[in-house]
């Protein structure tokens, strides 16, 4: 199937040219910080994580979020998701890329990253994260292309591939469980230190991650004509406002707790993050009530059934997405980290050789992406599976 | 054909022996060559159970009590000096021991009437050699390791720079190589006998483990002129433990059951 990689418009070899010089010129910026060090990004003594360890969170999100297709297809028999379902594991796959690029950045001696293998630690959450997302990787590579192989030549796919399925369904929840434990079992950091944050994280990755497939696939349909279908999109919507509207419950959960307790170590991080702290107000703040604004904003449009796949559908998406980055890509971040341990405030800012590594990892992920999709929408022309409208 | 395969199994199978018999004894005059007495304790070594440090903050009285023994651990182990050049990487400092006031070291005690000679003294902070030390159950490397006698120390050359330890550390006591360190030392750096870090490791203080190794006290022990205690917390007769049953004593963020190795006599 790689071959029809190399079969495209001219469009096409433009939109992989210009996703190849972005990750070759963020890649010169990328050696100036292995060569000078992290002191290239504002990160500090205070707030030893960034943007590149909240987008490797958000992004394991978006992995897992693959399972939102997986789990009504494969379980419930949901006919009208198989059209698609390709595409969620593809990005699935290529949002485990980017974790991995983006945990490879973060490294202050990448040289060394073999150690995590030549050293195994089961006491270190870091293992097992590192098990689980290669795990995943294997196992949407080999059901995604086995499933894809069999497409195209109009059969049924293997019997075991339905196992390595139900596999996979497991393996999504793991994957995100494990990256919240990275975060939930740290003693004295209050606003990780929460048993509700599994749960949150794969809240707000069932909402974010089907947005953002949703967006892609409403662009596809633009730029291609290949249809997903009215029905599917209409309840993959509905499985978003689901999600969304669970993520903002467990949220505040964590704002009742933090504020009728009244222990000031609970409600430190919110105040920080929503007014400034002891006078010390950061550019979080702005961005966080820009997130709940979206909030309202999206779900006003989401629950209404009449208006939830209609034309402001794309909008909402937007929001949403928004919304849920703020809260977990740069919220649950620098909220962790502030107050610090002294309970005083060292603020943090990403610099813009950090943000042009970011920029680089998103491009490679859109590359594997648009590779991959490349494959997929091929093989859905040539047999004719290209218009969901038209599934029984 | 069947001979054929026969004796192709045979020459397979004796080129396998001939082979991994020949690795085998490569490999253990390998190790014949390194083991010897590496790992052998140095004879003047001084030992403890549980290393414990007690800081009597009564006794500080001057800031260049407290210069001295930040001096003195910075000089012994070439901690570099990150603020002393104005360029931007100031919030990225190393530091092995330091100063805070009370409210900042101790900041579950929110007592606002507490006596003035306590809330305006700086408190000499660094890392608490913790019993259950949440930096090393993080660490995926085991770069970060605890010592049979309590002491948590680290293997510069293990640390793969994810920071999770510093993010896992309660107290605040991990520095990370943001920048290269060197270029913040004098040359020659202030103690040749101790290697100085590359970029991208983190650091901490390690309770002088390589002094302990060698008879000597604690460098900031040593500099404080009896204001700091060192010795073994499970031995009822040591100035650690006397000092601590003859005066009230606290310990930083007890309630997290990190049980730190650092006890402050107030």
């Amino acid at each position: 199937m790689v071959e029809k990689l190399l079969e495209g418009s001219k469009r096409y070899y433009m939109w992989l040219l210009f996703l190849v010089v972005v990750i070759a010129v963020c890649f010169i910026v990328y050696l100036f910080q292995l060569f000078e060090g992290l002191g290239v990004t504002g990160m500090n003594r205070d707030v030893s994580w960034g943007l590149y360890i909240s987008q490797f969170t958000y992004l394991v999100g978006v992995a897992a979020s693959a399972v939102m297709l997986v789990l009504p297809a494969y379980f419930h028999h949901y006919k009208k998701f198989k059209i698609m379902i390709i595409f969620g594991e593809f990005m699935a796959i290529s949002a485990v890329v980017m974790c991995c690029l983006f945990i490879v950045v973060d490294l202050g001696q990448p040289q060394r990253m073999a150690n995590v293998m030549l050293h195994p630690t089961p006491n270190s959450v870091m293992f097992y994260d590192m098990i689980v997302l290669i795990g995943y990787l294997t196992l949407n590579c080999i059901i995604g292309w086995v499933t894809l192989e069999a497409e195209r030549h109009e059969t049924q796919p293997p019997k075991w591939v339905l196992y390595l399925a139900y596999l996979s369904i497991i393996w999504a929840f793991s994957i995100h469980t494990v990256t919240a434990f990275l975060y939930a079992g740290i003693p004295g950091r209050h606003y990780w230190l929460t048993a509700i944050m599994a749960a949150r994280f794969l809240s707000s990755a069932f909402c974010s991650g089907p947005a953002i497939l949703l967006l892609l696939m409403l662009l596809l349909r633009r730029l291609t004509g290949f249809n997903p279908g009215k029905e599917a999109i209409h309840t993959l919507a509905t499985i978003i406002t689901y999600a969304m509207c669970l993520n903002v419950f467990f949220y505040l959960l964590e704002v009742f707790t933090a504020f009728y307790s009244n222990i000031p170590g609970h409600y430190d991080p919110l105040v920080f993050l929503f007014t400034g702290y002891h006078g010390v107000t950061s550019w979080v703040t702005p961005c966080m009530w820009l997130a709940v604004l979206c909030t309202i904003g999206c779900l006003s449009i989401l629950i209404p059934p009449q208006t939830r796949s209609g034309k402001y559908m794309p909008y909402a998406l937007g929001m949403l997405v928004l919304a849920s980055w703020i809260d977990k890509g740069l919220g649950l971040l620098i909220g962790g980290f502030t107050p610090n341990m002294f309970e005083s405030v060292t603020l943090y800012l990403p610099t813009v050789r950090e943000l042009v590594v970011a920029v680089g990892v998103y491009a490679v992920g859109a590359l594997v992406l648009s590779l991959l999709w490349k494959i997929a929408l091929s093989v859905k022309f040539e047999t004719g599976h290209s218009d969901g409208d038209l599934v029984k | 054909m069947n001979k054929n395969r026969r004796s192709f199994l045979k020459v397979a199978g004796l080129s396998v022996f001939a082979l991994s018999s020949g690795a085998t004894a490569f490999s253990s005059a390998a190790q014949a060559m390194v083991s010897p007495g590496t790992y052998e304790p140095a004879p003047k070594e001084l030992k403890a159970k549980r290393w414990a440090m007690v800081i009597d903050t009564r006794t500080f009285r001057t800031a260049d009590d407290y210069k001295a023994i930040i001096e003195a651990c910075h000089a012994a182990h070439n901690v570099p000096d990150i603020r002393s050049k104005a360029d931007g990487h100031e919030d990225q400092e190393i530091k092995w021991i330091w100063t805070d006031s009370y409210k900042h070291a101790f900041p579950d005690d929110l007592n606002e009437h507490l006596a003035d000679r306590v809330k305006k003294r700086p408190f000499p902070l660094l890392c608490n050699h913790c019993t259950n030390p949440p930096c090393v159950r993080v660490c995926p490397t085991q770069a970060t390791y605890q010592l049979p006698n309590g002491i948590v120390t680290m293997d510069y050359h293990r640390c793969i720079g994810c920071r999770f330890c510093m993010a896992g550390c309660p107290y605040g006591a991990r520095s990370f190589n943001f920048v290269d360190p060197r270029g913040y030392l004098s040359d020659p750096v202030p103690n040749p006998e101790y290697p100085t870090r590359m970029i991208g490791v983190v650091e901490k203080c390690t309770f002088c483990v390589e002094r302990l190794a060698k008879g000597l006290m604690p460098a900031c022990v040593e500099a404080s002129e009896g204001r700091i205690l060192f010795g073994d917390l499970n031995d009822p007769e040591s100035t650690v433990r006397k000092a601590l049953a003859e005066n009230y004593s606290i310990r930083r963020k007890p309630n997290l059951g990190t049980q730190p190795g650092v006890y402050y006599i107030v």
